[in-house]
């Protein structure tokens, strides 16, 4: 690198304010990207600005889908925040969700009127045990065989969803439903309610809630948090410290298998109201995205949710109303996650002026 | 099962597994060099997309390949800046990689969806492509095990600090074996939405960039190792789209899962041995390296 430019010069200690500023400053960039692209789309960028980002949450009803959609993506995200946390890297949260929604909506189809009033809660229960079952596999074959759960957790992602898709063809296919891929709807008493009336959001946002506080008991005043943590920090010192990392595994993945496996059952016993082939525009995956802007903290996570639940709605409006396809929030989603993690690179680096030439 | 039969079976494993050749055998190389680049899958759809249009525009193979290589290198030269110039955690910059891979495939393809391709001349049984892709497996070996540039790259993934502290420019090789893996991602899209399914939809990939990654862990790290998963897995494909043909009775929806379990069986038939990852994994795989010096 020629001597006149600035070089990267490691920060003795990682600065807090940098670590706080990053996701802002990601979210800027992100925003000024937006008026740049609709500047190159011959739109007017204000106009452009103000159909993706404020016309989406300007009514009763649009402030309930961005709660709508904000809701599983943060589920999946505080069980993620958990697991990235102690360096476990569970990127299958797509097929965690999937394999909730199957068990509790196999519930909710088959259990449910035996059930009662309890139908409910067993099939929320349902839905976390599946998240957790297909979360635990990558956690056995990581503790066991040593295999990375990165590439196991993402290939379950597609076995899941063709199992759904094996059974909404098949099995648990609506007889009455003209042959869609689709099960018949499941009763209204099983539907979530929902926050209130003239919108789609449900008590899931509640769940979200208590899940958010659980998770920052967990991180902040729990032994098995810190044990977690360390074991993500320095993987020697807790090794030294007789903390075992497959406990950590274990404890990682079976958490945030069950929160997306809880946001699976949510979405098809909440908007969705039975079970399909397609159940989820990727919130497993922009989970991750999440996650990382949320800083892995229960607090950032709700409100990175926000933020992603909105390029979710934004990408909607520009589709219908500036004719943009909706697959545009995918862009948006992976330039925010490039943003947030270049912009880190100042929680650890800072710049070292170059040096001032002196006369020899 | 007569003759011909069996020998059209073979002949569609070797070109399902191109694409997988090229992946892996590029992703190889940049972990050899020590760093971990999980957006293959976004580089092959980018590579598969630009392709399709270039070849569909233009009416030119060459000029599809040679856009696909170009996509695909430009998304991993943006994956490097971040990774080794900005030092970001290359698990997660890969992730957003796929991410924004497939984002930018899906809103710029739209118009393109559900269009045929081009179709490719073919040379005994084969076009040339599928030869492209079988001579990288000994070129790379030969590069890698044989020259000095190989040396080079391996000693930068064994020890980056040493490499360095020896004068070598860890930064330009890492940058070069990323760049060469993005180039061959590229190459493996672009085959695919050429030469395997010559048309272009969404999602066209379906998850082939992450079993190439699990291809470079099966093949520990040694490129004629590479060749011989890719035609398990393109014989596997092959293998479910034949089942009906062959009277097996399983739902399609199970045969379909097949290359994903067996991604899963491969990956712990390989890591259940510690000794053998710890013998053949490059040792700075995934570890940033900055020179304070």
């Amino acid at each position: 690198m020629p001597d006149w430019l600035p070089a990267l010069e490691r920060r003795p200690a990682p600065s807090s304010v940098m670590r706080m500023a990053a996701p802002l400053l990601a979210a800027l960039a992100i925003t000024l990207t937006a008026l740049l692209a609709f500047a190159a789309l011959d739109l007017s960028p204000w106009s452009g600005l103000y159909t993706f980002f404020i016309s989406p949450i300007a009514s009763a009803y649009g402030v309930g889908e961005w709660l709508l959609k904000a809701t599983p993506l943060a589920l999946c995200a505080l069980g993620l925040s958990i697991a990235f946390r102690a360096n476990v890297w569970n990127i299958g949260a797509e097929g965690q969700f999937t394999a909730g929604a199957i068990t509790g909506g196999g519930v909710a189809l088959y259990l449910a009127p035996q059930l009662g009033g309890a139908g409910v809660p067993v099939m929320l229960f349902a839905g976390i045990a599946g998240g957790m079952l297909w979360a635990a596999i990558p956690a056995w074959l990581r503790t066991r065989f040593n295999t990375s759960e990165i590439l196991t957790s993402l290939m379950l992602v597609y076995v899941a969803q063709l199992l759904l898709a094996w059974l909404m063809h098949g099995h648990w296919q609506d007889p009455q439903g003209f042959n869609y891929p689709q099960s018949r709807a499941f009763d209204d008493a099983l539907i979530l309610p929902l926050l209130a009336d003239g919108q789609r959001a449900t008590s899931a946002v509640w769940m979200t809630a208590l899940l958010a506080l659980a998770t920052w008991v967990l991180v902040r005043w729990s032994y098995a948090g810190y044990r977690m943590w360390v074991g993500g920090e320095a993987p020697a010192a807790a090794r030294y410290a007789g903390f075992s990392e497959a406990r950590s595994v274990w404890l990682g993945m079976l958490i945030s298998g069950g929160a997306a496996g809880l946001a699976g059952i949510a979405e098809v016993a909440g908007p969705i109201g039975r079970l399909q082939t397609s159940i989820s525009p990727g919130y497993g995956f922009a989970a991750i995205i999440v996650a990382f802007v949320g800083r892995l903290h229960p607090l950032g996570v709700v409100l990175a949710a926000l933020l992603m639940s909105l390029l979710y709605l934004g990408g909607e409006a520009a589709q219908l109303e500036l004719g943009l396809p909706a697959a545009v929030t995918g862009i948006f989603q992976g330039l925010l996650l490039f943003y947030l993690l270049a912009a880190d690179v100042f929680t650890h680096y800072r710049l070292r002026r170059p040096p001032v030439a002196r006369p020899a | 099962m007569s003759g011909s039969y069996v020998i059209a079976l073979i002949s569609a494993t070797v070109i399902a597994a191109t694409p997988l050749v090229f992946a892996a055998v590029g992703e190889l190389v940049a972990e050899r060099a020590g760093v971990l680049n999980l957006g293959v899958e976004g580089m092959m759809l980018v590579g598969a997309l630009a392709a399709f249009i270039v070849s569909t525009h233009s009416g030119s193979l060459l000029l599809g390949f040679a856009a696909g290589a170009g996509a695909g290198l430009a998304l991993a030269l943006l994956f490097a800046l971040l990774t080794l110039t900005l030092q970001t955690n290359q698990v997660a910059t890969g992730l957003a990689l796929t991410l924004f891979g497939s984002g930018l495939s899906a809103v710029l393809g739209r118009p393109y969806a559900g269009h045929p391709g081009a179709t490719m001349p073919v040379l005994f049984h084969f076009d040339a492509a599928v030869y492209l892709a079988l001579a990288m497996v000994p070129f790379t070996a030969w590069v890698l095990n044989r020259t000095r540039v190989g040396l080079l790259i391996r000693a930068v993934g064994e020890s980056p600090q040493t490499a360095h502290a020896l004068g070598k420019a860890v930064q330009s090789l890492r940058y070069g074996a990323v760049g060469f893996g993005g180039l061959l991602s590229g190459l493996g899209g672009a085959y695919l939405s050429m030469a395997v399914t010559p048309m272009w939809v969404e999602g066209l990939t379906a998850g082939r960039g992450w079993i190439a990654l699990a291809l470079v862990v099966f093949s520990i790290w040694k490129p004629w190792r590479v060749l011989l998963g890719a035609w398990l897995f393109g014989g596997m494909t092959v293998l479910q789209l034949h089942a009906q043909a062959l009277g097996l009775p399983v739902p399609g929806e199970f045969m379909s899962m097949l290359p994903y379990l067996a991604t899963i069986l491969v990956l712990v038939l390989i890591c259940r041995n510690p000794r053998l990852l710890r013998l053949n994994q490059p040792a700075s795989l995934g570890r940033p390296f900055h020179a304070e010096h």
